[in-house]
């Protein structure tokens, strides 16, 4: 079966390796100081729509983003792997979209695209750790949804079977096309850049970039505009500092402090 | 009446999660502090004469039962179905779900389908005002949803001024539990299910459903024994298994640890893991990011072993043992087996 597969990721800055400089003086985030990185669940994501089109001659995978001009790497970092094909939506009205707006601009583009068969986003992205704009965007489109997955096992007769984690568990769900999956962290990493697609893509620049007119989007529905959800304050979180009894890793302070515990019945 | 406080009653068979008899009494509060009432729904099969005494204790006033065996297991559409049929006819202010698999795939699909705002894993929920910086217009009791962002970086707190409702998920363990001491009404309701899910909703089967009871009791342990990145390996972080056995403690970890591949996810305490309220709280190499200290901060006694002295997480320890773990777990181990005794 030929899968028109849509692979929807991220830049985001890196927040795992946050320095002391991440922080402006006034509170705010200094994204100039972290890295721009491909979201890591998107790119287990990508793994997992390039083993469907390898088990599915014919198939093709496009990435679709939105962002800043510059995001156009995440495309090129795709195109890298083994996908065939990019969007990059960007546009001054998407700024400030929350979860929904984005998911309205990705929804949008998707049907510009058509005749899609499945959408595999990560689970989340490491700068809001929402998880929502998968299934936000599935609802859009009025695709059938499967979070939290581990493993696309196979497609057949239409139907997807899939493999996913949930509480405590997992899960085997047989789930028909079209479908949204989002893909866990914990599924397999993504293969590394291929050498002749990284040469053969390396002076690739543009991707077919869309604004918000170019996917006849609702502007009253993109950026802070269709964005229910307002941020009310940001701030630094001061912690209550505690005056706190400092001892060395000395054989003395170490027995010490388990005698106090012990003394006091904290432990024991 | 609409304008009340929703909260979705998550199951397993016909068990109600924890998390969501947390957010019953979280919900009590705020429909207390609105002046409205407190609802609950619940959907799965089989929940009849078996949920309604997990729920009704916290405080409900009106329970909506939707019980039938194509909502379990847990699929999207069925779900978002009732949700956003009853939202529609009671148009509720709130809506409050766990921030669980099942939560954070619910969730998502009712707001998008409402439009309305949802933010994801909140650590705390309050009422107060807002004025629209750009409008001008007032609001006097918004929901605030606050929550660590940007990698536990700062706190943002967020809010739905203009659509309903307004929609957040708290993740289990960081609202406590109570049996409410007031009086609530108690009514309960079974809705016809084939009046709210089509048919076509139910096109995705769960061919097999496999749970099985947690590995350890991290969220209830009275002492945890938790590692970061400093750790330094896997072998490094196994050493507090065995502090965690001496000491009769669950052992749990930090994100950078849980990344770097050193512990399983489940243990991971902080604001996208278990929240956690111990007696003592043992950190041994970690550093201290905001969305860790979010899980644990209400620890009574915290001790922070870390080689820097300036480590963020030392500011809220009650003691500070300066030093690398290698050095300090092995002799917590040697000095508590022989004062204990």
């Amino acid at each position: 079966m030929n899968l028109r597969i849509v692979v929807l990721a991220k830049q985001v800055p890196d927040t795992r390796h946050v320095g002391k400089d991440a922080m402006t003086p006034e509170g705010t985030v200094n994204r100039a100081a972290l890295p721009a990185i491909f979201n890591p669940d998107d790119l287990n994501a990508l793994e997992q729509a390039l083993r469907l089109k390898e088990s599915n001659p014919g198939s093709t995978v496009g990435v679709l983003t939105m962002g800043p001009p510059r995001a156009v790497e995440i495309i090129r970092q795709g195109l890298f792997r083994g996908a065939d094909t990019g969007w990059l939506l960007t546009d001054r009205l998407f700024a400030g979209s929350d979860t929904l707006a984005t998911s309205y601009a990705l929804a949008t583009a998707i049907r510009k695209i058509g005749g899609v068969d499945i959408v595999i986003g990560g689970r989340q992205a490491i700068d809001g750790d929402t998880a929502q704009v998968g299934p936000q965007v599935a609802q859009k489109l009025g695709l059938n949804q499967v979070t939290y997955a581990e493993e696309i096992l196979g497609i057949r007769d239409g139907k997807a079977t899939i493999r996913r984690i949930i509480d405590g568990g997992v899960e085997t769900v047989e789930a028909p096309l079209p479908l949204l999956v989002t893909v866990n962290g914990s599924a397999a990493p993504c293969r590394p850049q291929h050498a002749k697609l990284t040469m053969k893509y390396k002076n690739f620049q543009t991707p077919t970039t869309w604004s918000v007119a170019d996917i006849d989007a609702d502007s009253a529905q993109c950026g802070l505009a269709g964005s229910p959800t307002k941020v009310k304050t940001v701030e630094n979180i001061v912690f209550q500092a505690k005056e706190s009894k400092v001892l060395t890793a000395s054989d003395a302070d170490v027995e010490g402090l388990v005698k106090e515990l012990l003394a006091e019945k904290i432990i024991g | 009446m609409m304008d009340n406080v929703f909260v979705y009653c998550e199951t397993e068979g016909a068990q109600v999660a924890e998390v969501s008899q947390e957010l019953l009494t979280k919900g009590r509060k705020l429909a207390d502090e609105l002046g409205v009432e407190l609802h609950a729904v619940a959907a799965g099969d089989g929940l009849k004469g078996k949920v309604e005494s997990q729920i009704l204790p916290y405080g409900v006033d009106k329970l909506f039962v939707f019980d039938d065996p194509v909502l379990f297991p847990y699929t999207s559409a069925p779900h978002t179905d009732i949700l956003v049929g009853l939202f529609r006819q009671e148009r509720p202010q709130i809506c409050l779900l766990g921030a669980t698999v099942i939560g954070r795939d619910l969730g998502p699909r009712v707001s998008s389908s409402l439009t309305s705002g949802l933010t994801a894993d909140c650590t705390q929920l309050e009422i107060g005002p807002y004025t629209d910086g750009k409008t001008g217009r007032e609001y006097k009791q918004l929901l605030y949803q606050i929550r660590p962002a940007f990698g536990g970086n700062i706190v943002a707190t967020i809010v739905n001024p203009d659509h309903r409702p307004q929609m957040a998920t708290v993740r289990s363990g960081v609202m406590q539990k109570a049996l409410y001491a007031g009086s609530a009404r108690g009514e309960v309701v079974y809705p016809d299910v084939a009046q709210y899910v089509s048919p076509e909703a139910c096109v995705v089967k769960v061919l097999d459903h496999h749970v099985e009871a947690a590995q350890h009791n991290l969220k209830g342990a009275s002492i945890v024994v938790a590692g970061g990145y400093g750790m330094g390996s896997k072998e490094g972080f196994d050493q507090l298994f065995e502090l965690a056995k001496v000491l009769h403690a669950e052992v749990g970890a930090s994100r950078a640890a849980v990344d770097a591949g050193f512990c399983d996810a489940d243990r991971q305490i902080g604001q996208t893991g278990v929240t956690v309220h111990p007696k003592v709280y043992i950190a041994c190499g970690i550093s201290g990011q905001i969305q860790h200290i979010a899980g644990m901060q209400d620890s009574k006694i915290i001790i922070s072993i870390n080689s820097d002295p300036d480590a963020p997480i030392n500011q809220i320890a009650d003691y500070v043992i300066t030093g690398t773990v290698e050095e300090v777990v092995p002799k917590l181990i040697k000095y508590y087996k022989k004062n204990s005794k």
